[in-house]
């Protein structure tokens, strides 16, 4: 329960994207003086995340999904639930198990005029695509001199969900993140999720695209209209002064219930999902830090070569002097993923982790001044 | 096998090739070997040759030919790097397939690309600029004798990993078969042919590939240019035999283990491989599906540049060298009055200019400038995303010289 509240408080301070949010419009009621709200529908995330495909799917006959179940079975996490029956067995293909074939299928698809969206079953298991999305995916552009471009979307869910085990319990955003050529985006709400989808559809480039297992069923709201969220912008979560804390995906909302005890205690950290694992939005983190001057990045990858691993470093040398505290990461164990509910929970990043954490730094820097 | 694709979206079915009337199967063969042919058993490839066909296969055959013993030179001379692959005596797989394809089909090779790429119709010039680095290069200098592209020819790569090219070509075939079935153009019926060596036919994408195109039944052509080795490894201690065979491990005839024809044919004969293609072809375009072809070849020379090539002995080598394909095609030609003396001197001294012609502009040309770097990284270049100032790093001044800090 606790989850949930701060998840609806999450959502309450979700900031304004740097791009306008376009208001919710009063409906009015022909032939009446009352001018009638509209009743924004609350979506769960898998439906945030169908819309978004049925949508641009609608609006671009070139776009088409590839993946295991992705058809008849409607998804394995229902992100393409009835699809098929709209646009048909080729559009949204059920393909046979085999990920470094039909990914790079879908790469010389695109490569020649179609804009596929391949799905991982699992992100995991797009490690037996690594081949063609290093080698094809990432650099075809570039090795070609600029003649062939790669607009897939690779899209799946990832991260440590209940007991799933080790295989099924990867995060391979840091596994993919030095590929030269593509772009890493993490989705964490509702909102983004659909604005972001929208987005990386319509990109030239080969989009990453983690969604993490536990958040398909978080509802929200999402934008009106036809609203495309930038894929380079990270996002304000809460406005703060006292610390500058970095995260994505779900642990967005660990930081969250952390924050609510912080504010508690008296502490006025700000969160910033940085969407963007690839590259990083620099103007964002940078004001952020030269606000607050401490940073804490919250992450769910592992530490050894994560992305707080490059974020550090990037902070580390772009904005040491407006530090007051090195630099703090909390990531996930380097040890696999255990199936006992203890070890498990052992191994990923808890919510009382972050209050220590900015505890611990704010207390120190403050000693020092 | 009725195919859920046939169909567009709204039910109709989308080609009217059903309509017409029924064609004789292709009748899954092994289209004869080594020792037995003499030239007469040809007779029904030969009577579809005519002049123009037979002059334009010498010709192509020849310039892929001087092209690759130029490069040998070149690289000797210190112009053109690290890994090179010729390909040298396998020209009539690419001259018999390749110049029987339409200029909006596709062609997938390996890092054995160069002549494919000629072959397509890429000028001599901008392969061997891509081969000396330059920018004048078909990719700029940024890609190199492995990675040989054109958008404009339909060249696909050019491939370091061999079989990762394999499932590229596939979505290129899956892009005609949805413009066709999917957008209901019905003029769609580009074909794409992916070569590759007898190696790869171990590769795990190899198989995936062949599953899902005969699944999808998409306009795909498996060339297995079988030359018998992969570097040292020799094809009879890599690959295991279908049961019952003693004798040799034919690739052709994993084809119908996955629902196609397979056909295997001389490689060193450009007719034998012509008419192999255009029954391929012609089959894709119908929409029946891909085929796998193995053609018996070989390569003169070691496998790249690098490579001392001592595992192969004397005799194989002779052997080959005795059914070198530009030989037996002018031999032909004179037999059948396809061509004169004269025609095929003329044809020697074009391709003679033309391979010069392609070395001096590679020499004069230009080197990349540092600008490069960055430049085609992205498709879009807001993928290096934002600068702390806000800006969008491709907006840096340093982006365009190739000097600015991009992450």
């Amino acid at each position: 329960m606790a989850l949930q509240t701060s998840i609806a408080r999450c959502n309450a301070r979700v900031g304004r994207a740097p791009a306008a949010r376009v208001a919710v419009k009063p409906q009015y009621v022909r032939g009446a003086a009352q001018v009638v709200a509209a009743k924004k529908k609350e979506i769960m995330m898998w439906e945030a995340l169908r819309e978004a495909t049925d949508e641009e799917m609608e609006r671009d006959p070139t776009v088409c999904v590839m993946g295991e179940d992705v058809g008849h079975y409607g998804g394995s996490y229902k992100v393409t639930y009835d699809l098929y029956k709209k646009y048909g067995d080729m559009r949204v293909l059920d393909t046979p198990i085999c990920e470094n074939g039909f990914m790079g299928m879908g790469i010389g698809a695109a490569m020649t005029g179609l804009r596929p969206i391949v799905e991982g079953m699992n992100m995991g298991f797009l490690l037996l695509a690594f081949n063609q999305i290093s080698n094809n995916c990432g650099m075809l552009h570039y090795t070609s001199g600029g003649q062939f471009k790669v607009p897939v979307v690779i899209r799946g869910p990832g991260g440590v969900g209940r007991q799933l085990g080790a295989e099924h319990s990867q995060r391979l955003e840091s596994y993919f993140q030095s590929i030269p050529g593509v772009q890493l985006v993490a989705v964490s709400t509702v909102a983004n999720a659909k604005a972001l989808l929208k987005s990386a559809i319509r990109s030239d480039n080969p989009i990453i695209f983690f969604e993490h297992v536990l958040l398909y069923n978080i509802k929200g709201e999402t934008h009106d209209g036809d609203y495309c969220q930038s894929l380079e912008r990270a996002e304000m979560v809460r406005e703060g002064t006292d610390v500058s804390i970095f995260t994505y995906s779900r642990m967005r909302y660990v930081v969250m219930q952390a924050v609510a005890e912080l504010e508690k205690k008296g502490y006025n950290p700000e969160v910033i999902d940085l969407i963007s694992l690839k590259p990083f939005d620099m103007e964002t983190i940078s004001k952020s830090i030269k606000k607050t001057r401490k940073a804490l990045i919250v992450e769910e990858c592992m530490k050894t070569g994560g992305i707080g691993a490059s974020l550090s470093a990037v902070i580390n040398e772009s904005l040491f002097d407006e530090l007051d505290h090195q630099v703090m990461r909390l990531s996930s164990q380097d040890v696999p993923t255990a199936y006992a509910y203890e070890l498990e929970a052992a191994t990923i990043v808890q919510p009382n982790q972050v209050v220590e954490a900015v505890e611990k730094m704010c207390s120190k820097v403050a000693a020092a001044v | 096998m009725a195919s859920a694709f046939a169909r567009t979206q709204n039910g109709r079915v989308a080609s009217s090739r059903a309509a017409q009337p029924c064609r004789a199967p292709l009748r899954v063969r092994a289209v004869a070997t080594t020792a037995k042919k003499d030239s007469s058993s040809a007779a029904a490839s030969k009577a579809k040759l005519t002049p123009e066909v037979a002059k334009d296969l010498y010709y192509d055959m020849l310039l892929g030919r001087e092209f690759e013993e130029m490069c040998a030179q070149m690289y000797y001379r210190g112009k053109m790097f690290g890994f090179v692959h010729l390909y040298s005596g396998q020209e009539a797989v690419s001259s018999g397939i390749i110049r029987a394809l339409r200029p909006d089909d596709y062609v997938c090779s390996t890092y054995r690309d160069h002549v494919h790429a000629l072959s397509k119709g890429v000028p001599a010039r901008e392969v061997m600029a891509e081969l000396f680095g330059k920018k004048t290069g078909c990719c700029r200098g940024q890609g190199g004798s492995m990675h040989m592209f054109s958008a404009k020819h339909g060249v696909l790569g050019g491939y370091a990993f061999i079989g990762e090219g394999i499932p590229i070509g596939v979505g290129a075939a899956f892009k005609s078969a949805y413009k066709r079935r999917v957008l209901g153009d019905e003029s769609s019926d580009s074909v794409t042919c992916s070569f590759f060596g007898d190696g790869t036919c171990n590769v795990g994408q190899f198989y995936e590939s062949l599953n899902m195109a005969a699944l999808y039944k998409l306009p795909h052509i498996f060339v297995v240019e079988n030359n018998l080795w992969a570097i040292g490894m020799s094809h009879m201690r890599s690959t295991s035999h279908t049961l019952g065979d003693a004798d040799f491990p034919y690739i052709y005839k994993k084809g119908p283990a996955f629902g196609m024809p397979g056909v295997r044919v001389d490689g060193m004969d450009v007719m034998k491989v012509r008419e192999v293609a255009l029954e391929a072809i012609e089959r894709a375009r119908r929409g029946d599906g891909p085929t796998l072809i193995e053609a018996e070849t070989y390569r003169f020379r070691g496998h790249s540049l690098a490579d001392p090539d001592e595992l192969r002995s004397k005799e194989e080598k002779a052997a080959y060298a005795a059914r070198d394909p530009i030989p037996q095609l002018k031999r032909v030609m004179l037999e059948q009055g396809l061509a004169t003396e004269d025609d095929i001197k003329a044809i020697h001294d074009r391709v003679a200019a033309e391979v010069e012609d392609s070395v001096k502009f590679a020499d004069e040309s230009p080197k990349p400038e540092k600008g490069q770097l960055l430049e085609n990284v992205f498709a879009d270049p807001r993928g290096f995303g934002i600068a702390a100032d806000g800006r969008y790093r491709y907006e840096l001044p340093g982006f365009t010289s190739g000097t600015a800090a991009v992450s």
